[in-house]
């Protein structure tokens, strides 16, 4: 279980971007936190994940206080993130990533299991680096099984939509779906898809640096479908692709 | 053969008390043991030291071992090495220099190779040099390679030195054939007050030649690297350059790629980017686990492997 309390922060300039932000993902849940582009979404994904430090609040994970350990410490303390640009390596295998993930070195029947759940076959990628040759639908989901391979207590994924193409994106979309069905620990996901909102358990809305909704994932979606202005047209309906 | 030989041949190369193939050891400036093939034969050069190696036509799947090794200061070492490959021939050499020095006094290996491919052979030739020991004499590798590729044939060049030689100038040059490709992927590391400069040419003479040509370095400390390549193409042809550098405290690398077209058919292209590791990759490595040393030093094992 995650636990915000009271979380801020501002830009190095002193721009105020989130605003007493409290919130609990409870275990084996899956969160999606939705709203406005600017709205701070991002923001409090790398906050969780220790990418930036809150100027005050605490953040509780299963209990224990972690608001002032490091990335570092708070990935071996069992938090994942999966970044909205995957970053890319010259030199380093696909193996090579998604082995430092998992911490051990693995034979190549664990890594197809892992590449399998995003949809990739092992023997054509495992050997390939991560680098500029793999399109952008490919190091998404090559980032995404590396935070599948770390079986984390809580993982943390933002706006897994973005820059992808619409075939990538409808299979990206399965791959959710998926891991959704067979969903250990907690999951947030920062999204603005429709489809994404759909398998979530909880729908929280943020705008403006604050919580302005959140509920079950069914009334939260009623009320986004009845009224845009709530939700500040927050979210894209497959439609619009 | 010494105990440091020992030791710097087991780096350098694959040996593992004995070397599978035919092979010429020297140790400074001396052979330490020979054995030629059936159809590799390796003979002294009468004029200058060094080696004559002969690759027989039609050779396949043979592996030839020329390692070089200065064990101790003092020690100037100036070899040329001709290797012919034969027609048809598919072999790999593995070379490979270890300086190693406990005194003041400087230890240098100088190794000048000429390669003479004809018609559709391939050459795969792998190069590790290293430094070591404690002295404060500096070492040099300078090592310098001409190569002549006739029609079709392939020579594919894996060099790397990573750490441990103070000095080193690397000049390789090329002519190539009809159909002929050439394939050079160089690893570079210095550190401290390390200087490493490697100069390429290569010269497309013949109708559909390629060259691929990729350099990755790495400059961490006050070191200091150059690059400079000269790909010149006479006929239709490809050519392809990268060089990639990173650099680290106050290292520093000088890039200058020259592409030369010479036929209205030749497509050359060169890649090159220099800095330092990007934050948004230490980041994505310290939210799998690891610290921000093990960050860095897994990102430079990757570009430099």
């Amino acid at each position: 279980m995650l636990r915000l309390e009271n979380i801020s922060w501002s830009t190095p300039d002193g721009v105020g971007v989130l605003k007493d932000i409290s919130l609990t993902v409870p275990d084996g849940k899956l969160v999606v936190i939705t709203g406005p582009n600017g709205g701070g979404k991002t923001t409090l994904a790398k906050i969780i994940a220790g990418l930036y430090k809150q100027d005050s609040g605490r953040i509780f994970l299963d209990d224990k206080d972690i608001s002032d350990m490091d990335i570092t410490e708070r990935a071996g303390a069992g938090i994942s993130f999966a970044f909205q640009q995957p970053v890319r390596f010259k030199g380093i295998t696909v193996r090579k990533l998604i082995e430092l993930s998992a911490g051990e070195k693995l034979p190549v029947d664990k890594l197809c299991d892992i590449l399998s759940k995003v949809g990739l076959c092992a023997e054509e990628y495992i050997n390939r680096e991560v680098n500029s040759t793999l399109s952008g639908g490919e190091i998404k989901r090559i980032e995404i099984a590396t935070v599948l391979a770390r079986h984390s207590a809580l993982t943390v994924f933002d706006e897994p939509e973005a820059g992808i193409d619409l075939w990538s994106f409808t299979s990206l979309i399965k791959t959710f779906e998926e891991i959704r069905s067979s969903l250990k620990g907690s999951m947030i996901i920062i999204s603005h898809q429709e489809r994404i909102l759909n398998i979530a358990d909880e729908i929280v809305i943020v705008a403006n640096g604050s919580i302005k909704a959140q509920g079950k994932a069914d009334s939260m979606m009623q009320k986004l479908n009845e009224n845009h202005a709530i939700s500040g047209k927050c979210y894209k309906q497959e439609a619009m692709f | 053969m010494n105990e440091i030989t020992k030791d710097l041949l087991r780096e350098i190369s694959e040996w593992d008390g004995e070397f599978k193939g035919a092979y010429n050891i020297r140790e400074n400036g001396q052979c330490a043991g020979r054995m030629s093939s059936k159809n590799i034969k390796i003979e002294s050069k009468k004029d200058q030291p060094g080696l004559e190696i002969f690759v027989a036509p039609g050779t396949k799947n043979e592996t030839v071992s020329i390692p070089a090794c200065v064990t101790h200061g003092n020690v100037d070492d100036l070899v040329y090495n001709d290797f012919y490959i034969g027609e048809g021939a598919d072999v790999t050499i593995v070379a490979g220099c270890g300086i190693h020095t406990e005194t003041g006094e400087p230890a240098r290996h100088n190794g000048i190779h000429r390669f003479f491919l004809k018609k559709d052979s391939k050459v795969k030739y792998l190069e590790k040099h290293i430094g070591k020991g404690h002295g404060t004499g500096l070492r040099y590798i300078d090592p310098v390679t001409e190569a002549e590729l006739e029609e079709n044939s392939v020579l594919e060049m894996d060099t790397a030195q990573i750490g441990g030689v103070d000095r080193t100038t690397r000049i390789t040059a090329a002519k190539l054939g009809e159909g002929a490709k050439l394939l050079i992927r160089e690893r570079i590391l210095t550190e401290k007050q390390q200087t490493a400069k490697t100069d390429f040419k290569v010269e497309m003479n013949g109708k559909d030649s390629g060259v691929d040509l990729i350099s990755r370095s790495v400059a961490r400390d006050d070191s200091h690297q150059e690059y400079h390549s000269v790909i010149i193409g006479n006929a239709p042809c490809t050519g392809h350059s990268e060089c990639d550098a990173i650099i680290s405290e106050n290292g520093k690398v000088d890039a200058a790629p020259e592409l030369h077209a010479r036929d209205n058919d030749a497509a050359l292209i060169h890649e090159a980017a220099i800095g330092k590791i990007a934050g948004e990759q230490i980041l994505k490595l310290r939210t799998l686990g690891l610290t921000e040393e093990e960050a860095e030093a897994t990102i430079i094992d990757g570009f430099l492997a």
